[in-house]
């Protein structure tokens, strides 16, 4: 079981593991994304409200939900830095916050994007907008103290407890900034019976579109972490070897 | 030779002597946070409008932000003199838990910084035309919260007292942290003005005092042991 543990903390067994898992996750991805996004651009009915501005739901709703996994994962990770000095932990936390950034923005440009047809306006100081912007401010304040400090080391530890405050502070944010001001819907209750307020037809493409966008974000956080691992591992054997190999 | 043992209580007494005392020397640390709050109060009547009546919509908002940025200015004087003249090492390695060592500077820099604003903010609510019966929930409210404050912008500052004078990231790094504190205070005076009570806020305003009493030193001593390594 330790070993186990201690050899999940090397960035070469996992590189070559991630190596065999890629094409298991590339290969659903793909045909996830292909068969959401044709059954919600094309054989999904018009909403009797928003008519066809509710296709951008299918983009929205995942990136909106899979960008708030991005502090607890930071902070799982910080956790395990500052505890086992894991340097793999350190790196998944490293990559994961510009790409949870750019999540969180993409969650906030499609929303926006939605609230021009649907609210008529691209911004309102609603309380899931503000706090999606909120969490996307302090995604930039992990980025920007890691690439200030110049020892590694350090850097790892303080973004390690700046993610783990962070991720207490995003939830406060989430809760008082709900409290402030809320225009925005809460989530809606899926059904199976086709008399329900959200059909089968309806709901069944975003199952599978955030299926696809969940194996989106685990695709590109390990093609980022193996960039990372060649990058910080640069003057080891095992990168030269392969390095020259290819 | 004997080795004089000390409390941690004492220990406790002296940081907080020594921090008071430095700021009693150094009066300049002292009033230019002060300053920048009534400077900034005063720019918003100018900057927005002299109509008392948009003055009284926007009081509660503008002391808030000018409180802020003042408590967010005075962060630097924390931990960052002693980092340079090598006390903070010092005080890492004191033989007493971190926690109470943080929490005796955290007090002394509330003290310094922000206890005068919220002992002027009345002053500066009649000047911008906040209707008198809400100076109380101002005065409470700002009194819970800006310990808050200080003790969110102190993991700030451990954790960017290495990088010299790059304060910006420091700002990044706290100011969304003190949204919730923004939102309880200022809601807290907009009930009072329509005459509801004002206990649940205050209840609210009290507790994240207390969690960030609980937590937030922890932080900002981990943060400071990475700091001085």
């Amino acid at each position: 079981m330790w070993l186990w543990f201690s050899k999940l903390g090397s960035p070469k067994w996992f590189y070559e593991l991630s190596g065999k898992w890629l094409p298991w996750l590339v290969g659903p991805m793909a045909f996830l994304l292909v068969v959401g996004i044709v059954l919600a651009l094309l054989f999904v009915p018009p909403d009797y409200q928003q008519g066809n501005t509710i296709r951008i739901m299918y983009i929205h709703v995942p990136f909106a939900s899979i960008s708030l996994a991005f502090f607890p994962l930071m902070a799982l990770a910080g956790t395990i830095t500052l505890v086992w000095r894991m340097k793999l932990a350190d790196i998944v936390a490293k990559t994961a916050a510009p790409l949870g950034a750019w999540f969180t923005a993409l969650a906030l440009a499609s929303g926006s994007i939605w609230g021009s047809d649907i609210w008529g306006t691209w911004w309102i100081w609603d309380g899931r907008l503000t706090s999606m912007l909120l969490q996307l401010f302090l995604l930039i304040g992990v980025i920007s103290l890691r690439s200030a400090l110049e020892d590694a080391e350090a850097a790892a530890k303080a973004c390690a407890v700046l993610s783990i405050v962070g991720c207490i502070n995003v939830v406060v944010i989430k809760y008082s900034v709900d409290w402030w001001n809320t225009l925005h819907q809460p989530s809606s209750p899926f059904s199976v019976s086709n008399e329900a307020p959200n059909p089968p037809e309806v709901w069944v493409p975003l199952v599978i579109m955030i299926f696809a966008v969940y194996l989106f974000f685990a695709v590109s956080l390990i093609l980022s972490i193996r960039n990372e691992i060649l990058v910080s591992e640069r003057r080891s054997e095992w990168v030269q070897q392969l390095v020259q190999g290819s | 030779m004997s080795i004089q043992r000390t409390t941690t209580i004492k220990a406790f007494q002296a940081t907080l002597r020594r921090d008071l005392l430095i700021a009693y020397k150094r009066k300049n640390d002292v009033i230019n946070p002060f300053m920048f709050f009534l400077i900034v109060a005063t720019l918003f009547p100018i900057g927005i409008s002299p109509d008392p009546d948009r003055l009284s919509e926007i009081a509660t908002g503008v002391l808030w932000i000018s409180t802020l940025l003042a408590s967010l200015l005075a962060m630097d004087n924390l931990y960052r003199a002693d980092y340079e003249d090598g006390s903070l090492e010092q005080l890492l390695l004191i033989p007493h838990p971190l926690y109470f060592m943080v929490m005796a500077k955290n007090v002394a820099h509330w003290l310094i910084s922000g206890l005068p604003v919220v002992l002027v903010s009345p002053l500066i609510a009649y000047m911008l035309n906040l209707p008198a019966e809400s100076f109380g929930t101002l005065f409470i409210t700002l009194l819970l919260g800006t310990p808050v404050l200080s003790l969110l912008g102190s993991i700030g500052v451990a954790l960017t007292v290495g990088l010299g004078s790059r304060g910006l990231i420091l700002a990044v790094i706290t100011l969304p942290m003190s949204v919730p504190v923004l939102i309880a205070g200022t809601l807290a005076v907009q009930q009072t003005l329509n005459g509801a009570s004002l206990a649940g806020y205050v209840a609210i305003m009290g507790a994240m005092l207390l969690a960030s009493i609980s937590l937030a030193p922890l932080a900002s001593a981990a943060a400071l042991r990475i700091s001085v390594n």
